[in-house]
């Protein structure tokens, strides 16, 4: 268990694992805010693709040489350490590209064979586009209906239009542990276990909590839970779904192939064990490989001493930014209910305009709807800013986008009052 | 701050004071356009008489170079036929594209969005209202 790492958080030995942390941006050193769309990769993780491609580069699961043997091995390896991340058996843990796959394999495998005309799809307003859409497609195809539990003003979950959905004992409750935009963690524990009162299975889109916070899925007692390589120092290309065991025996494959087979005959097939059964065609080995590392590394720092450290960053931004009258922060304003990201508006100046005049002091922050633009329309917005934190990012760095905000006001200020 | 090549000063000047913003009710005209990616939104609204553009109007929601963009335009495409402003659309495309084209006076506001081709990420704002139009005039059978 994590110790009190908190005093020794050695920021600057973090900073000096990722090379892209050394680049310039039109004369000015790189402040890399944009964590919750991407995060940058240490020398680590790099180096076990290199590592992997240079030296024991094979198909996994099949040959008899020495190279594929190994291959395996890294491959099996990597996702026991995924699995253990989370507090997961490696068994429940599937490879995916990505969180949207991971959420289209749960949609499709289990949704067409478990949903029904009329049957009810619980989802929050809060959801990234691939925890919506994947439904909004199995729900056409099905006849079941989507009912979607709204925000706070303050950007929480409203758990009371929750009590209310659930009264209609929906199959599924499909949300997000911790929200892209408004940085709100969800009380992912209580909303299991009422969805589970009811009858209902649940889903959760782990994107931008694994990242971020210790996540064990035993404790949460969900029964799908998707997350991303790439938002926590993997390469892109891998990401993860965990699901619990009977329901990756019960549910039938998602997509048909190689590896994912036991027998093939001319009518039918019988499938690999879990999770292989999930896991047609050759993997992505390579960089599952380097996901294996990257959590490694993570662990080595701590997923506690992580979260403090964005919030402390996540404090001091809004601390700096609530004392703008022309800034408008969306979210909660407690850092410690939020995990490392801050959304915001000037009142009279586009987000759009905001990131380019930022991005000119090598500042990269994201602006758009980032795929919530249900999110956006509740907010009554087209589009915010959003600045987002990471383990190897500085107070410095919050204060220095902080500072960049007033060549926005230069740009744009003069006309200001519209 | 200096007339940057972006954030020309009549760029953000259009974008503070918008020409025609506002529903045109009595419009023969009208098309709406979005930026899938951004979220940008904008209906432009024309009237002609004959073959005449005889009123222009916009509504929407964006990023300053995509409202001035749309505001230029409201302002440039009045009194000229729609053949001619087939062919002014044309050219703002190209010059947004960098493409060969008949290049704008200095005095006219459309050449202030020129610098935008130089931020690759930024000219589907620009090209916003213009690609509606186009999608406008396709619709009428004018291309």
């Amino acid at each position: 268990m994590s110790v009190h790492i908190t005093t020794t958080y050695d920021v600057e030995a973090i900073r000096a694992d990722f090379p892209i942390l050394k680049r310039r941006v039109g004369g000015y050193p790189l402040v890399y805010l944009d964590n919750a769309a991407t995060s940058q990769k240490p020398r680590q993780v790099i180096d076990a693709l290199v590592q992997y491609y240079e030296q024991f580069n094979a198909n996994v699961h099949r040959g008899l040489h020495i190279l594929a043997e190994e291959a395996t091995d890294a491959y099996e390896s990597a996702r026991a350490k995924v699995a253990q991340f989370i507090g997961a058996e490696p068994t429940s843990l599937v490879f995916t590209r990505n969180t949207t796959e991971a959420i289209n394999l749960v949609a499709y495998a289990w949704g067409l064979v478990n949903l029904k005309q009329g049957d009810v799809i619980v989802l929050s307003e809060m959801e990234h586009h691939s925890n919506v859409v994947p439904w909004q497609l199995v729900a056409r195809l099905t006849g079941a209906r989507l009912q979607y539990v709204p925000f706070t003003p303050e950007g929480e979950l409203d758990m009371e239009a929750l009590e209310r959905a659930l009264q209609q004992e929906p199959r599924l409750v499909a949300i997000t542990h911790v929200s892209n935009v408004l940085g709100t963690i969800n009380p992912v524990e209580e909303v299991t276990r009422k969805a589970h009162a009811v009858g209902a299975k649940v889903l959760i889109d782990g994107a931008q909590a694994v990242p971020h916070k210790p996540v064990n899925v035993a404790q949460i007692g969900c029964d799908f839970y998707a997350f991303s390589g790439h938002k926590m120092l993997a390469p892109t290309g891998i990401g993860a779904l965990y699901a619990k065991p009977e329901l990756l025996e019960e549910m039938p494959p998602f997509m048909g192939g190689g590896s994912m087979i036991r027998k093939v005959t001319h009518e039918y097939s019988t499938w690999a064990d879990v999770p292989t059964k999930f896991e047609a065609g050759t993997p992505n080995i390579g960089d599952a490989v380097a996901f294996g590392v990257a959590v490694d590394y993570l662990q080595q720092i701590g997923m506690e001493a992580i979260h403090q450290h964005e919030q402390s960053l996540t404090e001091e931004a809004l601390r700096l930014l609530e004392a703008e009258e022309d800034i408008v922060i969306y979210g909660p304003r407690d850092a410690r209910e939020r995990c490392g990201l801050v959304s915001f508006n000037f009142k009279h100046v586009h987000p759009h305009d905001v990131a380019q005049v930022l991005d000119r002091r090598g500042i990269a922050i994201r602006a758009g709807h980032h795929c919530c633009q249900l999110i956006m329309r509740r907010l009554d917005v087209t589009a915010t800013a959003r600045a987002s934190f990471y383990l190897y990012n500085t107070v410095e760095e919050v204060r220095a986008f902080y500072k960049a905000l007033d060549d926005v006001r230069k740009v744009f200020g003069k006309y200001g009052g519209r | 701050m200096v007339d940057d090549e972006l954030y020309r000063e009549i760029i953000l000047e259009h974008y503070h004071h918008p020409r025609f913003k506002g529903a045109l009710t009595d419009a023969n005209l009208t098309a709406d356009g979005m930026n899938p990616l951004c979220g940008d939104e904008l209906t432009l609204y024309l009237k002609t008489d004959g073959d005449r553009i005889v009123e222009a109007r916009f509504e929407g929601r964006g990023c300053s170079i995509s409202q001035a963009s749309a505001s230029m335009l409201t302002e440039a495409v009045r009194g000229l036929t729609l053949e001619e402003v087939k062919h002014l659309q044309e050219r703002v495309k190209a010059m947004l594209t960098g493409a060969p084209h008949e290049p704008f006076d200095e005095d006219d506001d459309l050449s202030a969005l020129e610098g935008v081709k130089n931020y690759p990420v930024r000219i589907k704002c620009a090209l916003l209202a213009w690609t509606t139009l186009e999608e406008m005039l396709e619709g009428k059978g004018w291309h």
